[in-house]
């Protein structure tokens, strides 16, 4: 990560729930760093702990069901140690979110215009009128044709896509410095998907902030991200450049999540090979390594660590993180003469 | 919007002939088939004293020889022209609307009603003013601090609230309120609210209480339980992620989208108490509809029972219209047609 304290520091972050069959930890141990202009890709199967995460720093989540410790420092200021009061003068206006399902994500009883600047007319102090004519720019600005009459309308009268780009015009309302989207496109279809994806890459290079998205399916990453953490069991396995880690990825789990990516050049039906077996309880984490049980390498992991040790999150090579008791070198090898040439082949 | 108005007007014109044709039918025509003859049903209006021919006079006037169908025609008629009525003592006229005329209290219905109305009217915007603002205070208030004691105290209250007949709970508040503290009016007057509006609600209080104690406890549990749902939405997380503070995303985005299934009922719920809050205005002794109508049924006063049961229904079936009109205005996704 880069020197001095980026714009937003995330360290070792924890938020566990306690719950009546025992601590969920659904974050456990989580650090990165983001700056302004840049955009974070976070990927993991679902139940990995990312829309916690998101949560998490904007202080949403319950402090009477959520125990959540670390630090997380956004432009200078630390959120987790401050006051609820605090963090809810950032919300909305130096941090917002883009939610999955806009549908059930925005109120069906108020206009998409009135939610829009809802959070607009909190921070700022401005007319009805201004607000009106602010949500109309917005809409206009995240594509939707004729702004000034379908900022009256309410949310179950715009389709998926224009619904979440509607969504997308909520959380600009106060121009944030820092965007979190999760799974912004997962309800859409591919070429809405796709439309979204270019439109929050373009938002985002003209308000240059800080942008997380958060997206089961490396592939939404892909284009838009500069860095990609890739999360299991509530911790992060592999942290490194996009560049990297579909180049030289270094994480068996990775590489699984890579086999799995849609790939538009395919038909449907040979796009998908999940990663086998299935996500680990956060309630009883496998010993070890989180991902053994499922890890086709874990009997080369040397004196059976993968079962016994939680392998450390380590540097593989410069910004390149990696949680895994393979040396380095075995898992490159792996890598080229294994794993690549049969993601290829496919 | 206008063509489902008026769609949705005759539909109720259309259930109030039914109404009243099935209310005409368990009055005048069960009676009948329970063996009662023409003579025997006459024998009510004018008294036992009066000679079988007079009986029979006044039996063939009423049209009680006539088939059942002529005597609802008939009595449909007096609605719009009017009727008259031979007692054995004389015409007497009962100008239209006519909904009958009560042999017993030797009056037409309808003046009755109408001078009975204000006092069950009374009765039920106050006691729905305060069920309102208690029940659904209660209920958001619960369901913030879902567990809490007094959650759980709130909703055992309401427990008993909802379970208790009114005439237990009016007897207890009667008792403690007015006999023994002193500090209310013990029923059995009132005062218009235009002659003396402090006297108007001195008299209600206690009737205003019982009621309302009953239907906030019902409210108090309907919005626990919609606020419980709603503060679980979706929204709900977007809200607080605009930076609104708590009270706004409670009140504006919670209350707001639990509110709209209470509005139907209380549509509803209020439509039936102005057609008399029987056991209420029975128990207070308020000279009310429902008052009316009980009295109305040991003198075996049919008009009268046929006529309040027809005002009563007529209350409901505009209450369930404004409901539904209402409904459209309050969640945009439904579409009036
Ligand atoms: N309030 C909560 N109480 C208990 N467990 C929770 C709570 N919120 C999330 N979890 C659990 O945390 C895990 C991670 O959830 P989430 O972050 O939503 O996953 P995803 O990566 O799919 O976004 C899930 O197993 C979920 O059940
Ligand atoms: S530590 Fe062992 S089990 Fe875990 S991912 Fe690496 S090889 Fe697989
Ligand atoms: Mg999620």
């Amino acid at each position: 990560m880069t020197a001095g304290t980026p714009f937003l520091q995330v360290r070792d972050l924890k938020i566990h729930f306690p719950t009546d069959d025992g601590l969920v930890r659904s974050v456990d141990g989580l650090s990165f760093g983001l700056e302004r202009g840049r955009t974070l890709g976070i990927v993991g199967e679902s139940g990995s702990g990312k829309s916690v995460t998101s949560l998490g720093i904007l202080g949403l989540h319950n402090r009477r069901n959520a125990r959540v410790s670390g630090e997380i420092w956004l432009d200078g200021k630390e959120l987790v140690s401050a006051s609820a009061d605090e963090v809810r003068a950032l919300r909305g206006q130096k941090m917002a979110m883009i939610f999955q399902d806009p549908l059930s994500a925005m109120h069906p009883y108020y206009t998409v215009g009135q939610q829009i600047v809802e959070a607009y007319r909190v921070h700022n102090k401005v007319t009805r009128k201004q607000a009106r004519q602010h949500a109309v720019d917005l809409l206009g600005k995240v594509g939707i044709p004729q702004p000034d009459r379908r900022v009256d309308d309410y949310p179950h009268q715009f389709s998926g896509g224009m619904r979440q780009r509607a969504m997308i015009a909520m959380a600009l309302s106060c121009d944030p410095e820092l965007l979190i989207a999760d799974e912004p496109t997962t309800a859409l279809d591919v070429t809405v998907q796709a439309q979204i994806l270019d439109l929050m890459h373009k938002l985002q290079q003209e308000f240059n902030s800080a942008l997380i998205i958060i997206t089961h399916d490396l592939g939404v990453t892909a284009e838009l991200s500069d860095d990609v953490l890739v999360m299991y069991g509530g911790r992060c396995i592999e942290y490194a450049t996009a560049r990297e880690i579909f180049q030289s990825p270094e994480h068996p789990y990775t590489w699984g999540l890579l086999g799995s990516m849609p790939r538009m050049d395919r038909p449907v039906a040979e796009r998908l090979t999940p990663v086998k077996g299935s996500p680990p309880s956060l309630i009883n984490l496998p010993t070890g390594c989180a991902f053994h049980p499922r890890c086709v390498f874990e009997e080369r992991t040397p004196d059976g660590l993968g079962r016994r040790v939680l392998p450390e999150l380590a540097e593989a090579g410069p910004g390149h993180l990696v949680r895994c008791h393979l040396p380095a070198a075995q898992r490159r090898q792996i890598w080229v003469d294994e794993v690549k040439p049969k993601l290829e082949a496919s | 919007m206008i063509t489902y108005i008026i769609r949705r007007l005759m539909a109720a014109l259309l259930l109030l002939l039914v109404v009243s044709a099935a209310t005409f039918s368990i009055f005048f025509v069960v009676p009948r088939l329970l063996g009662n003859s023409p003579e025997t049903l006459a024998v009510r209006y004018v008294g036992r004293t009066a000679t079988p021919e007079t009986i029979r006079q006044v039996a063939d006037s009423l049209g009680f020889y006539d088939p059942v169908y002529v005597q609802y025609l008939n009595w449909l008629k007096g609605i719009f022209v009017g009727a008259d009525f031979d007692t054995g003592a004389g015409i007497e006229r009962c100008p239209a609307p006519c909904l009958g005329y009560s042999f017993i209290d030797k009056q037409p219905v309808l003046p009755e009603l109408l001078e009975r109305l204000p006092v069950t009217l009374s009765l039920a915007v106050g006691a729905a003013l305060i069920w309102l603002v208690f029940g659904i205070a209660t209920g958001v208030v619960s369901a913030l601090r879902r567990g809490s004691l007094l959650d759980r105290s709130a909703m055992t209250i309401s427990l008993a609230g909802v379970s208790l007949p009114i005439f237990f709970t009016g007897m207890v508040t009667l008792l403690l309120f007015s006999y023994q503290l002193e500090w209310t009016a013990s029923g059995g007057s009132f005062t218009p609210f235009t002659e003396n509006p402090a006297e108007w609600a001195y008299n209600l209080l206690l009737p205003w209480t019982t009621l309302a104690f009953l239907f906030s406890a019902q409210y108090a549990r309907l919005t626990r339980a919609g606020m419980l749902e709603t503060m679980g939405e979706d929204y709900i997380r977007t809200a607080r992620a605009k930076g609104l503070t708590e009270k706004t995303v409670t009140v504006k985005h919670g209350l707001r989208g639990a509110l709209t299934p209470i509005l139907t009922i209380f549509g509803l719920d209020f439509g039936l108490l102005l057609g008399g809050a029987v056991l209420t205005e029975k128990t207070f002794s308020l000279p009310g509809l429902g008052h009316y109508a009980i009295t109305a049924i040991p003198r075996n006063d049919l008009p009268a029972v046929m006529g309040v049961t027809l005002v009563a229904a007529v209350f409901v079936i505009v209450a369930s219209l404004i409901v539904d009109l209402l409904y459209a205005v309050v969640d945009p996704r439904v579409r009036l047609n």
